[in-house]
């Protein structure tokens, strides 16, 4: 199959225009917008299987000239770091747009919207030209942004503009540091892995013109910089992490699932993909502080805010804080176990917060509204339910035998050889969480059923469906995590081998 | 080549084209009965007149009417953005309410002259033909603007307009006649070649060039130079606003630029430009760059009037084009050339928006697009989101490829400029908080159950899709404008 990533991304989009076409039938639409995600879901699978685990460099590639005069061209490629964010992507997209069937106001802008943000989501993980991947990382803001403010909640607007605001905020800075490294790469380039190959030429002499005297930073670092604030915002970290919790709570489930599973990965990626081969000598000087303590921070920070909610949903929210500073955690470990663990955390918080994302959508739908504290009992209410819940929150706080745990544990044991002092910190993470979410286990479905919802019908067959697979993958990943592991491992190994030397 | 008059004719047809139907428009005026007709003929003029411009391309460039005038791909390419700019302003004006009210003859006359004033613009090497065509554009412009019958706003626009324009070009000519004093020249070769053999008092120079930058400043709408604008642009007739905000824009920079680079400056093989030494002229030009956009996009902020907030928006984009004057350099100047054609096409894009919504409602209000995409108008909201967001900067529409050009313009210089554009950058995210607002209340917004349905004459589509579709094209598959503009970055030097 030639072409097969740039099938995958822009098999969504021609599903939009299809839809945009379509007469306003919502059904119609709906199950032609949920075949349009089905392709490029096979295709993931068919990566998974032909994808070869033992080549750390780029698989599929596909490189096309698009602007000869500057050297932009349309290169898409995956390896392993990628492969594990676009099946994640297809898996949620595919299993997003059924749980969007709900949706009844403009149906058609909704799935044409959805579909546009299932490509340029796609694209982000697949693009090795800097400025298509800026151009991908750009295009899904807009769909986002509508999506949110059109069919969120009462205070959408708001929650709609300040996450463009601040995306739109780091991603210039993003523009201004991909500028950069192109004019300082031999030959001129935006091809990534030109520029990788030339990490280690890029200057760290302290610049003439920097007015800080004690940080002694380079071009290096300042390029650092840019880029990661801009991935930092998408994360989200400390203390760029305000937009979410608004986003969050505003957006529909559906939005809110691919959000939390496949958009703050985003910012991770980007930093392994960018800042780590390209830039490793600032990677090495800035990891302890802007990855480590500052993923250390947001791993306590997230989850003391997360205790402190009364609404489900941005309890949800201010968990993946908690759990993204894992990721960063683990990155700045520059260990195996660290690096690999980090990468198993984003596939898995993707997987994880989408299910209680999802599973905080069918009681909002049934009961029309998130307070942890009006429910109570609904254990005896919807037991199915509860079982399910049950499973997603075990898996959120790190129960052995489900995903969570496996990553959780692999970031610890990697930084606990670096930093131990980061990894204590963490580690008590682990026990925070597992403290708000039984907390919320125990106001929410235990305890007398509340007379007010004695009649809600057990979750039905449509969520059902959109929890299954997440179940599972969980459940596996967690008995046999080398599903995964296997494809990120050569490549991380690379990644991380480039930095080595400078620390 | 330097061409006599009589010789100089054979290649001043699309100015003759031009002269033509603005004198057959006259007589027209006076015996038709039908003046609906009055802008086919200019539309059709202006055709014939953009066909001769591109046939020109082919011819050698060179000096026409002893050395007065320069024909070369730059001043062509200029005369084609005004040829389209004036192509689109009258396509919108056949369906626009406001110039049904008033005189169409001398619109039509008038905005004619005004193109053939931007033709002398961009096409003068001398400073007395740059004073004469600067001077013969604004006062259309204060006629146009003014033109509105019974509209105190409009006649107040014409009016300030008129003011800021006396007192700008009564400065330029002040400027320049310290030029003429120095150097005893005021053909652009000649005075180059002065100011390369005597030594100056650099200051003088330094005041000189000032005075003659507010001039042209005001034509390209720069702080402190821009007061004018957003009454201007409220004020006028909202098809001739999008004329004057592109092309009036285009020709001052135009004039700048051939004034101040192969008119001043010396071309290096690098693609850099030497310009004089020991006059600061690109930290002048950096600050204002930096001042401009600033002040453009913080004052478009609270807008509540459309054409206000597109106004400011435009003073904005004037300071973001600086930055390609700023670098002095030939990328930077080609990322401008680029600029200009993918601005032409998304503000005028919104400006018709906006003028079918104000022939519906009457008004440009942001209160009037409350819910708009839910008013029976979601394709004009779709579009003016559009154009919007490309005037944002964000891709893939056009708008963002303009930027990028600029930045990277900027950015290959290094040193401040990287302050330059990091300030740039930072303004994209606060010009994004007002264009998201109108996206916002057309969109986001819910109806009022009193707000009426807009129902947009199907007409307007023919004009607004296109210029759609090119915001999208040209932010996906810019290799041949990228061409072309850099092709139009060819001066003729002696």
């Amino acid at each position: 199959m030639n072409n097969v990533l740039t099938y995958m991304t822009f098999i969504p989009v021609a599903g939009a225009a299809i839809v945009l076409a379509l007469p306003n039938n919502a059904k119609l639409i709906r199950w032609v917008s949920a075949a349009a995600t089905v392709p490029p879901l096979l295709m993931a699978i068919w990566l998974f299987k032909n994808f070869d685990r033992a080549n750390p460099g780029f698989q599929f590639i596909e490189d096309y000239t698009w602007i000869p005069s500057y050297n932009i061209s349309y290169t898409m490629g995956i390896d392993g770091l990628s492969i594990s964010m676009v099946l994640l992507t297809a898996l949620l997209s595919f299993l997003c747009i059924f749980a969007s069937f709900g949706i009844e106001k403009a149906v058609k802008g909704y799935f044409a919207l959805f579909l546009l943000l299932d490509a340029g989501m796609m694209g982000v993980f697949c693009a090795l030209d800097f400025f298509l991947f800026y151009v991908f990382w750009e295009v899904m803001l807009l769909p986002m942004y509508f999506l949110i403010g059109i069919w969120g909640g009462p205070r959408r607007e708001y929650a709609a503009i300040k996450f463009f605001l601040y995306t739109l905020f780091g991603s210039v800075l993003m523009l201004l540091a991909i500028l950069a490294l192109y004019f300082s790469s031999d030959p001129h380039t935006f091809d990534m892995r030109i520029i990788m190959a030339q990490g280690n030429k890029f200057s760290t002499e302290v610049l003439p013109i920097w007015p800080f005297q004690q940080l002694r930073w380079g071009f290096q670092h300042v390029v650092w910089m840019a880029l990661f604030i801009g991935f930092a915002i998408k994360i989200p970290a400390f203390p760029f992490h305000t937009w979410l919790p608004d986003a969050h709570v505003e957006a529909p489930t559906a939005i809110s699932v691919i959000l939390a599973g496949v958009l703050l990965k985003m910012g991770t990626y980007g930093i392994l993909r960018t800042n780590f081969p390209m830039l490793p000598a600032a990677t090495a000087d800035m990891a302890y502080w802007l990855l480590g303590a500052l993923g250390a921070w947001n791993i306590i920070y997230g989850a003391f805010c997360a205790m402190a909610q009364k609404d489900l949903k941005k309890l949800v929210a201010y968990s993946s804080v908690s759990h993204m500073g894992y990721v960063m955690l683990g990155m700045a470990s520059f260990t195996t176990q660290g690096l690999n663990g980090a990468v198993l955390q984003m596939f898995n918080h993707g997987t994880i917060t989408g299910m209680l994302f999802l599973l905080v959508g069918v009681i909002y739908d049934r009961a029309h509204h998130r307070d942890i504290e009006g429910f109570g009992g609904i254990a005896a209410i919807m037991p199915v339910y509860t079982g399910v819940t049950a499973l997603a929150f075990f898996a959120s706080m790190g129960l052995p035998g489900l995903s969570g745990f496996i990553s959780e544990v692999l970031v610890l044991l990697g930084t606990w050889q670096k930093y131990p002092i980061l990894t204590i910190l963490g580690a008590s993470g682990v026990v925070l969480t597992a403290g708000y979410l039984l907390w919320t286990i125990q106001r929410v479905y235990l305890g007398p059923p509340n007379e007010k919802y004695l009649k809600m019908p057990d979750i039905n067959g449509r969520e059902m469906f959109t929890l299954v697979p997440l179940g599972a993958i969980v459940i596996i990943v967690g008995v046999y995590p080398s599903v995964v592991l296997d494809l990120l491992r050569a490549s991380l190994d690379q990644i991380n081998q480039v930095i080595i030397p400078h620390l | 080549m330097d061409l006599k008059n009589v010789a100089s004719l054979s290649f001043f047809y699309p100015e003759f084209i031009l002269s033509t139907t603005i004198l057959v428009l006259i007589i027209l005026d006076l015996i038709a009965s039908r003046r609906r007709g009055l802008a086919m003929i200019a539309m059709v003029g202006c055709v014939a007149s953009l066909i001769a411009t591109l046939d020109l391309y082919s011819a050698q460039p060179g000096y026409l009417f002893h050395r007065m005038m320069i024909l070369d791909n730059f001043s062509l390419f200029f005369k084609v953005i005004a040829l389209a700019a004036a192509i689109l302003c009258i396509w919108m004006s056949l369906s626009s309410n406001e110039i049904k009210q008033v005189h169409e003859g001398e619109y039509y006359t008038l905005l004619l002259t005004c193109t053939l004033g931007m033709f002398f613009m961009a096409s003068s090497s001398n400073l007395l033909m740059a004073y004469l065509s600067l001077e013969l554009v604004s006062l259309t412009s204060y006629v146009l603007t003014g033109f509105l019958p019974h509209n105190r706003r409009s006649s107040e626009a014409a009016l300030k307009y008129l003011i800021y324009g006396g007192v700008a070009s009564g400065t330029m000519i002040y400027g320049m006649s310290w030029i003429f004093g120095m150097t005893g020249s005021l053909d652009y070769a000649a005075i180059q070649t002065a100011l390369g053999q005597a030594a100056f008092n650099k200051a003088a120079l330094f005041m000189a060039f000032i005075f003659i930058l507010a001039g042209f400043g005001y034509k390209i709408v720069f702080v402190p130079f821009h007061m004018w604008s957003p009454d201007v642009y409220q004020g006028a007739p909202t098809p001739f606003t999008a004329f004057l905000s592109v092309a009036s824009n285009a020709a001052g920079i135009a004039i700048m630029i051939r004034f101040f680079f192969p008119g001043v400056s010396r071309s290096l093989p690098s693609g850099d430009w030497a310009f004089l030494s020991g006059v600061e002229w690109p930290q002048v030009l950096l600050f204002l760059s930096m001042i401009t956009m600033t002040v453009g996009n913080l004052c478009a902020l609270n807008q509540r009037n459309l054409k206000r907030m597109l106004a400011y928006s435009g003073i904005a984009h004037a300071g973001y084009m600086m930055m390609g004057l700023a670098v002095l350099n030939n990328d930077g100047l080609a990322a401008i050339l680029f600029y200009v054609v993918v601005y032409l096409i998304m503000n005028v894009g919104a400006f018709l928006v906006v003028a079918m919504i104000a022939n519906v409602t009457g008004d440009e209000d942001i209160e009037t697009y409350r819910g708009l995409a839910w008013r029976g108008a979601i394709v004009p909201a779709i579009c003016m989101a559009v154009f919007l967001f490309s005037l944002t900067g964000l891709p893939p529409f056009a708008g963002f490829i303009g930027k990028f050009f600029l930045f990277s313009a900027v950015l290959k210089q290094g040193g401040a400029f990287g302050a330059l554009a990091l300030v740039a950058a930072l303004n994209s995210v606060i010009s994004l908080y007002y264009y998201a607002k109108i996206v916002k209340t057309m969109f986001l917004d819910t109806p009022n159950p009193e707000d009426k349905p807009v129902a947009v004459a199907v007409n307007d589509f023919t004009l607004l899709i296109p210029l759609t579709v090119l915001t999208i094209v040209f932010g996906v598959y810019f290799g041949p404008l990228v061409q072309y503009t850099s092709q139009s970055l060819r001066f003729f030097v002696k």
